[in-house]
């Protein structure tokens, strides 16, 4: 194989020195060519997240939303439909991420993994972002008790980023090889959506559906999620080492796909 | 040093497979000047992006141990939605340079004052590649790759950029492919030709002159 990244004798430390500059510089054009310089401009990475919920927050509460437990609608919202930002908006962004950029790929340097990446971590961080605003809010007015395990809250959070993570190298991998991919992935999230445990509680299915819905390994992320924040109030179900061993696999699968973009891609 | 060993590439196309260039060999050495001739299609643009690294060989090796510039081209590399001054920006993060120390010599050398501050898409073809250019002077390699950078600007415009590359950079090795020769004969100091997706050297610009007049005039 030809040399890539750096001359023979350079370290990995300056490998990863590069790559942190890649994908900083990548990020930040990112931020700038997504949300501009005018009004609020980067503020926009969470502030439109944010929106989301607090929609679906605010949509859930008024229909009087069923979901089978004594929790706050509030509580219930702002913990389900956070985790769906993750696992369905990571892989959206970065379906066709390669396209706009493939001029900026004449700089060795710049490879699709770094693209991905940017685009990963800018995600992540808006959602993060506007789960902790929110949460913040929600707790300071009085609709949301604060989270009885911060760790386990966490520990979930980023469990369940990781699944969104390798979900998209695979989604955004495979899409630069078929169209067909971003055709089938929007129904795909739409449908998986009611499923994705964002709006149910598992202990509230019949046992056989249980089962079954935890093949999501989402499911069993936002269980934890749940659990970690709500503790004794709920009965919560999942398998966190299921969830670890399919993002170990997704993310294989994953970083397989995107290489395999790397070698075929030509700079426009 | 630069050492190309056997390389290949080909690209998957609708009708089959393409071989664009096949056992290519090639060493270019610090402060060394190499013209590559070769007509329109011959696979120039391919092979300057495998010496880059922006592309990987489907076959063989590409060794690098100075550093090699992105392919220079009065066009590329750039982000459209972007302005001038972000493209800059990008640029030098990339590549580790102070953007701030480099923003005065941009201005001055590009002439495109506010424009810089707006999006590359608005502007001209002539002063993208007044952008190109400064921004490609604002990172020092050990070795330049130019692509086709002659056809565009005025007279005063071609002089200062013969002058940043060419007297200034003068110590620095080059890497020039194009299909008009006396662009490499002004600045080369030995020239190869690129024919059926091979790499010919010659032993003088001359020969490769030859060589290339030869395969045009029995295209033509």
């Amino acid at each position: 194989m030809a040399l890539q990244r750096a001359n023979p004798g350079v370290h990995l430390k300056e490998s990863w020195a590069v790559q942190r500059r890649v994908i900083w510089a990548l990020l930040l054009r990112e931020i700038l060519t997504r949300y501009g310089r005018h009004n609020i401009g980067f503020l926009w990475v969470f502030a439109e997240p944010m929106l989301f919920t607090l929609g679906v927050t605010v949509l859930w509460t008024a229909m009087k939303s069923f979901h089978g437990s004594s929790l706050p609608i509030v509580a219930f919202a702002l913990t389900g439909y956070s985790s769906v930002l993750l696992w369905r908006n990571m892989p959206s962004r970065c379906i066709g991420a390669i396209e706009p950029n493939l001029s900026l790929l004449y700089h060795r340097n710049v490879r699709p993994i770094d693209i991905f990446l940017s685009r990963l971590l800018l995600e992540a961080s808006g959602a993060t972002m506007s789960l902790v605003f929110l949460s913040l809010v929600f707790i300071f007015v009085g609709s949301l008790s604060p989270p009885e395990d911060v760790l386990q809250v966490i520990i979930a959070w980023l469990m369940l980023t990781w699944f969104g993570m390798s979900l998209a190298l695979i989604i955004g991998g495979l899409s630069e090889d078929s169209e067909t991919v971003e055709k089938l992935w929007h129904p795909a999230a739409y449908f998986i959506f009611p499923l994705s445990g964002a709006a149910y509680l598992v202990d509230t299915l019949p046992t056989s559906i249980q089962r079954l819905v935890l093949y999501l390994p989402m499911v069993n992320g936002v269980e934890y999620l749940r659990e970690g924040w709500f503790g004794s109030r709920i009965v919560a179900h999942y398998d966190l080492g299921y969830l670890a061993w399919t993002n170990a696999l997704l993310t294989l699968v994953g970083l397989a796909q995107v290489a395999k973009v790397s070698r075929n891609v030509i700079p426009e | 040093m630069i050492r190309l060993s056997n390389v290949g590439k080909s690209y998957r196309t609708r009708s089959g497979i393409v071989q664009v260039l096949d056992g290519v060999n090639m060493t270019v050495s610090p402060g060394e000047r190499l013209g590559i001739l070769g007509r329109n299609g011959s696979g120039k643009s391919t092979l300057i992006r495998l010496i880059s690294g922006a592309e990987r060989p489907t076959c063989g090796t590409v060794e690098r141990q100075m550093s090699v510039s992105w392919p220079l081209a009065f066009g590329g590399a750039f982000q459209g939605s972007l302005t001038g001054l972000d493209n800059l920006r990008f640029i030098c993060r990339i590549y580790d340079v102070d953007p701030e120390e480099k923003v005065s010599f941009v201005q001055d050398f590009s002439e495109l004052g506010l424009y810089l501050n707006e999006p590359v898409k608005s502007y001209s073809s002539g002063m993208r590649a007044r952008l190109a250019f400064a921004i490609s002077m604002v990172v020092e390699f050990d070795c330049f790759l130019i692509d086709e950078i002659v056809a565009v600007g005025d007279a005063r415009f071609h002089d200062k950029c013969n002058y940043e590359l060419f007297e200034r950079r003068g110590d620095r090795a080059m890497i020039i492919v194009s299909h008009f020769p006396e662009y490499i004969r002004l600045h080369c100091t030995r020239a190869a030709v690129l024919l059926k997706g091979g790499l010919v050297h010659t032993a003088s610009i001359d020969d490769a002159f030859a060589i290339y007049d030869e395969e045009r005039a029995f295209a033509a």
